[in-house]
């Protein structure tokens, strides 16, 4: 489990940061992105995917647990 | 000499790497590459790794990212170098961030304090000698609003309690005493000491029992961070701000107070000067109290007019209206300076390597003086910064991460530069080179460069470097004759 943090990018999309490793990506997919059912696989653009236990959708950007799936 | 073209860049980077030995040069070959403006996948270079043992690297340590940068700056705190007294002697004022105030009355901040560690510190602990010292300088200097305690190497081996100490203390001289676990073996470099600045920042000021009652909130209000007035940067960037009808109410740290860093949890958007050094605290504050943050670049006209607008775009019509008028009124200004030195600095190119913001961030300006910045590098930027650099270069750029005194002397006697901008370990080799430098780290004892102001300073110093009549002297008289005698015979 890591710390992580997901804030909204520039562009509309999301940005998954974790601040222990100083690591920046682009979120490509979220897997469940409705109001009440949020969080799921997130795929990053360098390839990683991890995991959040879904939750209702949070205010942004939002520290969270993810976990690494690969 | 032409620019490189990609090929050429590449081979010069294999042939620099033929010297390490294998391992070595594998690792090393990870931190160089060449800029592809095509590739769209924007591949970076690997970066905020440990250097490799037997290079000369030019980094820093935890405690220079803590005590030197992000906390020294603060001018009404005590900032004791927690340790032997050497880390705080050798780095004590050597960083030029400007401030007002009366040193050792009610501004601390080019002097060092130090519980000087000796042996029997080591054996026994040096909790108490802390506990002391800090009483001590409360009876010496009644006017300081606190005390950070950075500490050095020792502090982390020995196993003192510093958080302790800082916590008895500060109920016994009724300040904020705020610990710092900076020790510098902590990290690979500087950077680090950064992240643990800002958390300490984020730990122990945000929300303090009493501060940040100061000053009613405004609706235009900002704070700037990252910048630290080095030869007065900071001020040269807050006029714009004011002059656009923006109320700045916290400058982090050059010239800061501890009171303006509690006010700023108050304020309607964070301006990020130095992203590498401030972006954790800056996230921190988007996260807990809805600041937004926007990242600014105030190095030459074209950046600052950018920078201005998107400022501007985070507030009302009289804001956007004011950034105008200030881009309108300084244009003329900018134009008679780049009319003036334009054609001295024309078509020249400039390698750079320095810390984490200004490899990409002064590109603008040289762009602005017709320069072209043909390598540049970072000592501790991470994946974050190089991603951000590879929309600021052209094609065919070299970029070096951690580049090592050997790979650097190298490429600049490959590529050949007008002018080389890095710091002042650098700076002799290449003088001695007879490639003009300058010093992008403290303006070589010039600036500011930052704003409308500091452009113009800038391009004066640039001019002057470059073209300095003595890089026509670099051969001496009795060689100069000989290589006379030659050509008149050829």
């Amino acid at each position: 489990m890591a710390n992580i943090i997901i804030s909204q990018a520039v562009d509309g999309g999301l940005t998954f940061y974790m601040p222990k490793k100083d690591l920046e990506e682009k979120v490509l997919s979220l897997e469940f992105t409705e109001a009440d059912k949020w969080g799921g696989e997130l795929k990053l653009a360098s390839g990683q995917s991890y995991y959040i236990d879904p939750m209702a959708e949070p205010r942004l950007p939002k520290s969270l647990r993810a976990r690494r799936m690969d | 000499m032409t620019k490189l073209n990609k090929d050429e860049a590449q081979a010069l980077i294999q042939e620099v790497l033929e010297v390490y030995p294998e391992k070595a040069k594998e690792d090393r070959a990870k931190h160089l590459s060449v800029n592809d403006t095509s590739d769209e996948s924007q591949k970076c270079v690997t970066s905020n790794r440990k250097s490799l043992p037997g290079v000369m690297t030019i980094r820093g340590c935890a405690y220079a990212g803590s005590k030197g940068v992000v906390w020294g700056p603060i001018k009404d705190m005590i900032h004791i170098s927690h340790g032997p007294v050497g880390c705080g002697q050798y780095s004590r004022a050597g960083r030029r961030n400007y401030y007002v105030g009366t040193t050792g009355v009610d501004s601390f901040g080019t002097m060092n304090f130090t519980s000087d560690f000796q042996e029997k510190d080591i054996v026994f602990g040096g909790d108490k000698k802390l506990s002391k010292l800090i009483g001590e300088i409360d009876q010496l200097f009644p006017l300081n609003r606190g005390v950070s305690v950075q500490s050095e190497c020792p502090i982390g081996l020995i196993g003192d309690d510093i958080e302790a100490v800082s916590k008895s203390s500060s109920k016994e001289i009724g300040k904020p005493v705020i610990p710092v676990r900076c020790e510098g073996f902590r990290g690979v470099s500087q950077s680090l000491g950064h992240h643990i600045a800002n958390d300490a920042i984020r730990d122990h000021v945000f929300d303090r029992e009493g501060g940040g009652n100061d000053v009613e909130p405004g609706q235009y209000d900002v704070a700037i961070l990252g910048d630290y007035n080095i030869g007065g940067d900071a001020w040269s960037s807050r006029i714009l701000l004011e002059e656009m009808g923006l109320r700045v109410v916290a400058q982090w740290s050059g010239d800061g107070t501890l009171a303006e860093m509690e006010q700023t949890p108050k304020v309607k958007l964070n301006l990020l000067h130095c992203y590498r050094s401030m972006n954790y605290i800056s996230r921190h504050m988007e996260e807990k109290y809805g600041i937004p943050w926007v990242e600014y670049n105030f190095f030459g006209p074209t950046k600052i007019a950018e920078s201005l607008r998107k400022i501007a775009s985070y507030f009302d019509d009289s804001i956007k209206e004011g950034a105008e008028k200030v881009i309108a009124k300084y244009q003329p200004m900018m134009q008679a300076v780049i009319d003036k030195y334009k054609p001295r600095l024309e078509g020249k190119k400039v390698m750079l390597y320095v810390g984490g913001l200004r490899p990409r961030h002064v590109i603008g300006a040289y762009e602005d003086l017709g320069m072209e910045v043909v390598g540049t590098g970072y000592e501790f930027a991470h994946k974050d910064d190089y991603e951000r650099t590879n929309q600021d270069v052209g094609n065919a750029t070299l970029i070096y991460d951690d580049v090592t005194g050997f790979e650097f002397e190298e490429f600049v006697k490959r590529v050949k530069p007008d002018l080389v901008g890095s710091g002042v370990k650098e700076k002799y080799i290449f003088q001695k080179m007879g490639v003009p430098f300058r010093q992008m780290h403290s303006w070589d004892y010039s600036g500011p460069y930052h704003g409308y102001d500091g452009f113009a300073i800038f391009a004066k110093d640039m001019d002057m470097t470059l073209n300095n009549p003595c890089w026509s002297s670099m051969t001496p008289p009795w060689k100069a004759s000989e290589e006379a005698d030659k050509a008149a015979v050829a």
